[in-house]
């Protein structure tokens, strides 16, 4: 096939994470031009473009840009440094030896072999069908993001009267939206005893509107043939589990689904990269470095993030790592995730990214990310060396819908006796 | 004297605070567990403001409407007399970042700019 | 303009329907197909096992049986000719309790009977050699060979295609409310006003028992038999090979877990009669039964990669067995197609075609043309041929559907085909867009807008499928 190129570094996805990915990158010493990002959309920027709320960029910038500015900021930036990307080209395959396959209406059918990888693809909604909610299967019923697509980018209205179900943020802030369009939002109902968004939203999504949100409530059935007639809404046990007799009937035209995000990690798997089963994303050490040597992975490919910000810096974290990758710098690891210290989640720590840690090609200074399985109020977070706690800090609260982090540092963790890190949430 | 209750956004503990008003002056707040919470309460209490975000209408644009928002925050009361002037302009395109769409939205010394770029369609 | 008069109306374009018109197709006539919904395929043709049987089940004897063999052996060709994705993976009945093992050995005895072929009865352990999936309780299992499993819209449009190829109309959204009989022919009443034909065959499905009693003293009932069932990942989709069903008991006839042709994994049906003929809504107990139930035939049902569950009604005859005769002079019925309907669909649109020819003294022509092309699926083709196929068409580059790697040329085609899309739904059964993991959420927006612009329609006419079913309202501004 004569269709083929060859690229020092391969970036998967141009939205926040593939973009500074890639200005990371050619800001640590890799020519621009052997620089590819492959975009599957028409535009630079990713799920943001349709994120047009405020609120995006408080750590990074100091100000609150909405989604399109933030992403704007970082598509100046790489197009500044003169970084080539393709828009519209799906990427089909990625290769163990990493030859990138992939499709766009200007060029076809080609083939990239890259000298790294860097998957930025992002993640997808659960849809209706993971939650099996019984009922028939009418037009109405969309996930939030799937809303907020239709209203913000195609500027149409995908309902009147609303239920939302699930309290994340893109469903607190498709209730707003949709308020300020003219819908009425009836309820939001939540299946678990806390909600899995921001304070901030809750409060100027739902508070602001008079908007009900129902915690420990979900979607028993979904009413109506062809268009959504109305939806049922039930209590639930602490097994989370309907409780008869609770049903509630909402009349409604549309049900919007924000119950959750999973990495879209189907060409990670195509690799060869094992994923990680709570997170669904791979399994990646300091490098960001998945179980493939070169193959590195950023964002909400890599674990669902809370704030865009941090997907920029670990994003950026995985450019420097794959471009000191291709210039020989870390030292040559087969197996990126055999060897080094082991990081271990524990006691109400769901995950830690990454997981492994070989000090000799670590930072300075290392950000462990992870997210709590509950909520904790005025626990401590802990950080355990083999057997001996090196780190002991207060947070007042902590919730699933928030990212935890620790700091590690290279000089504490050289010429070691133990091989396993424990990151744990403590009473005291 | 009056008082209003409200839940704190500073931080996900979300402390439930009370506030205690006479002739529109914060007598006291109570409730919040850090400095940050009292301000908010007293900002929220009297001059409570936020950041309006919409689209609006695209002439000769690749897409038919293009994101806005108010530059800074709004008077809160103000929010859907901003959105009916959202509603009723529009812009051509192309359209850039910062580009203002409305000028001084309702009286409010706020311009409504635009907040994502479209090209000629 | 004179009214036109058909030579036979088919009632119905469910696969029943359209396989007897395309088999009916292969003579010299004016033929139309009534369809009351929005497209081919919307009734139980859409929401059942896909599975081709193997035709052990039924009653020697009765017309299931026949059919079903005669299905089974026909399926090859139907599919290799309509372009229909088909592969016979084998399928196992399991014997969990050695003492229904008297029960597997009457199965076995009536397969021999119904004339299928290859047969085997394994032990719990050789099956679960074939099958390492299976769990642990299995005792004895039927071994069916020449059991498959088909696509079931490809095979329904696949024969309405080509049926129109060959000359047939197609009326959508043309329920018949009325036949009277005039001076020899049939006057159909119909949502789009009265049509005239020599023979009319009812195909109706569910609604059968209605379209005969429109006519004729009412002779049968059929009663809408609810099956709901679960759709997992492509991720579990090798979790078995084979079609897995459970020896009937006393406890019920138990559930199958099954391969989809196009490599998912399918879970069900359960079983329920009900009297609201439209009425495919899921319901929590029947999801639950369904991985309960899968749950004794395979070890680690996965459950948390279930994408999407729906249900479908099949048309139970209170007769028991396949209804196909001429129920009054050129008035044919193919009535109470339940399972194994979907297997039949090739023989009884050969059967009930050569019984209406035969009264009508139709000859066959020349000029029939049994091939039909589906959409092109660029998943299906080498490197070199999907290179070749974007260099023709730069629309096969751009990807709609992200899941199942859907292009924008491949929904293009499904509109603009004969019988083409109109609706989402139409588009997802041509393509599989929207038919993947995340159930439409990223292509459906953009589904809408290529078919707005291909059938020149404001983008709040586009629905999911029959009337009502817009997606959007209106414009935000």
């Amino acid at each position: 096939m004569e269709n083929k190129i060859t690229k020092s570094l391969v970036i998967i996805g141009g939205g926040p994470a593939g973009l500074a990915a890639a200005v990371a990158a050619a800001e640590n010493g890799l020519p621009a031009e052997d620089i590819l990002i492959l975009e599957r959309d028409g535009r630079l920027g990713g799920i943001l473009n349709q994120c047009i709320h405020n609120g995006f960029g408080l750590h990074t910038f100091k100000e609150e840009l909405t989604g399109p500015e933030y992403a704007a900021r970082f598509e100046e930036r790489a197009k500044a440094l003169h970084i080539p990307y393709k828009l519209g080209a799906m990427v089909l395959s990625i290769s163990p030896e990493k030859v990138v396959t992939a499709v766009s209406r200007e060029d076809g059918l080609f083939t990239v072999e890259a000298g790294a990888v860097i998957l930025a693809m992002g993640c997808r909604e659960r849809s209706r069908g993971a939650l099996n909610i019984p009922g028939f299967r009418p037009a109405g019923v969309f996930s939030a993001g799937t809303a907020q697509r239709l209203v913000n980018m195609e500027g149409y209205m995908p309902g009147r009267e609303v239920v939302i179900l699930g309290s994340g943020d893109i469903g607190l802030i498709m209730a707003r939206r949709m308020t300020l369009e003219g819908a009425k939002v009836h309820v939001v109902a939540e299946l678990q005893p806390y909600s899995g968004g921001l304070k901030r939203n809750i409060v100027q999504c739902l508070d602001d509107f008079g908007i009900p949100l129902k915690l420990s409530h979900t979607v028993t059935e979904i009413h109506g043939k062809d268009r959504v007639t109305g939806v049922t809404i039930s209590a639930v046990d602490d097994k989370l589990k309907p409780i008869p007799g609770t049903e509630e009937y909402y009349s409604c035209d549309t049900l919007l689904l924000s119950v959750g995000l999973i990495p879209e990690n189907e060409l990670t798997l195509g690799a060869g990269a094992p994923l990680s089963r709570v997170t669904n994303g791979p399994v990646v050490n300091e490098s960001l470095e998945t179980g493939v040597p070169g193959i590195f992975a950023c964002g909400n490919v890599l674990h669902v993030h809370d704030l865009v910000d941090y997907v920029s810096e670990e994003a950026a974290q995985a450019g420097r790592a794959a471009a000191k990758y291709v210039q020989g710098g870390s030292k040559e690891t087969a197996e990126p995730l055999s060897g080094g210290i082991k990081l271990e989640a524990k006691g109400g720590v769901r995950y830690t990214v990454p997981s492994i840690i070989h000090p000799e090609n670590m930072p300075d200074t290392l950000t462990v990310r992870f997210r709590v399985g509950g909520i904790y109020k005025n626990s401590f977070i802990s950080v355990y060396f083999g057997d001996q706690r090196v780190q002991h800090r207060k947070k007042t609260v902590m919730a699933p819908g928030e990212m935890e982090q620790v700091l590690l540092k290279k000089a504490d963790l050289q010429n070691i006796d133990f091989d396993t890190v424990t990151v744990t949430v403590e009473a005291e | 004297m009056e008082t209003k209750s409200f839940i704190c956004i500073n931080c996900p503990l979300g402390c439930p605070l009370t506030v205690t008003v006479e002739n529109g002056e914060v007598k006291s707040v109570t409730g919040n567990t850090c400095k940050r919470g009292e301000l908010y309460a007293v900002k929220e209490v009297t001059a409570p403001a936020r950041t309006v975000t919409s689209t609006v209408r695209v002439l000769n644009g690749e897409r038919p409407v293009v994101a806005v928002r108010t530059k800074t925050d709004i008077p809160k009361g103000k929010i859907f007399d901003c959105m009916k002037a959202i509603n009723a302009a529009e812009i051509t395109a192309p359209v850039h970042i910062g580009d203002i769409v409305i000028e001084n939205v309702c009286g409010t010394g706020v311009n409504v700019v635009a907040s994502a770029d479209d090209e000629l369609g | 303009m004179e009214k036109k008069r058909y030579d036979a109306v088919v009632i119905g374009a469910g696969v029943t329907g359209s396989a007897i018109a395309r088999e009916l197709s292969r003579y010299q006539a004016e033929i139309c197909v009534l369809e009351k919904g929005e497209d081919v395929c919307t009734g139980t043709s859409k929401a059942n096992s896909a599975i081709v049987h193997g035709g052990f089940d039924a009653k020697t004897g009765s017309l299931k049986a026949k059919m079903n063999v005669l299905g089974n052996r026909m399926m090859t060709q139907v599919a290799e000719e309509l372009d229909v994705p088909f592969r016979r993976n084998g399928a196992f009945v399991l014997c969990f309790d050695e003492n229904d093992m008297p029960a597997l050995d009457e199965l076995y005895e009536r397969g021999v009977t119904n004339g299928v072929e290859n047969l085997k009865i394994l032990t719990g352990d050789e099956a679960r050699e074939m099958e390492p999936a299976l769990s642990d309780t299995v005792v004895a299992a039927l071994f069916c060979p020449s059991s498959g499993i088909v696509c079931p819209f490809e095979l329904t449009l696949g024969f309405a295609e080509n049926a129109e190829k060959n000359g047939v109309e197609f009326k959508f959204e043309c329920g018949v409310q009325n036949i009277r009989r005039e001076n020899d022919l049939y006057i159909l009443e119909t949502e789009q006003g009265e049509i005239e034909t020599r023979a009319v065959i009812n195909a109706a499905g569910v609604h059968a028992d209605e379209i005969h009693d429109m006519l004729l003293p009412h002779a049968f009932t059929i009663t809408p038999r609810r099956g709901e069932y679960c759709l997992c990942d492509k991720n579990a989709g090798n979790l078995v090979d084979k079609t897995i069903f459970q020896l009937p008991t006393k406890l019920g006839k138990g559930i199958l877990v099954t391969p989809t042709v196009h490599g998912n994994l399918l879970l069900g049906p359960t079983a329920e009669n009900i009297e609201d003929r439209e009425d495919t809504a899921t319901t929590q107990s029947g999801l639950a039964f369904v991985l309960e139930k899968a749950g004794m035939s395979v070890k680690n049902v996965p459950s948390r990669q279930i994408i999407t569950s729906f249900s479908g009604l099949r048309a139970c005859a209170d007769r028991g067995d396949f209804i196909l005769e001429e129920s009054a002079p050129n008035f044919f019925e193919a009535a109470g197609i339940e399972s194994p309907g979907l297997t039949s669909a090739p023989a009884i649109g050969v059967y009930m075609a050569e019984m209406a020819a035969k009264a009508l003294g139709l000859t066959k022509k020349e000029s029939f043309n049994p091939v039909r092309h589906g959409v092109v699926h660029l998943n299906s083709l080498s490197v070199e041929e999907r290179a070749e196929k974007i260099r023709e068409n730069p629309l096969y580059g751009s990807i709609v559907c992200r899941c199942e790697t859907i292009s924008e040329g491949e929904i293009v085609d499904a509109i603009r085909r004969p019988l083409g899309a109109k609706t989402l739904d139409g588009v997802k059964r041509r393509t599989r867009a929207g038919m993947g993991r995340c159930q439409a959420g990223f292509c459906s927006p953009r589904v809408m807008d290529i078919l707005a612009r291909e059938l020149n329609l404001p983008l709040t006419a586009i629905r999911k499928n029959e009337k009502g079913s817009e997606i959007v309202f209106g414009k935000t501004k």
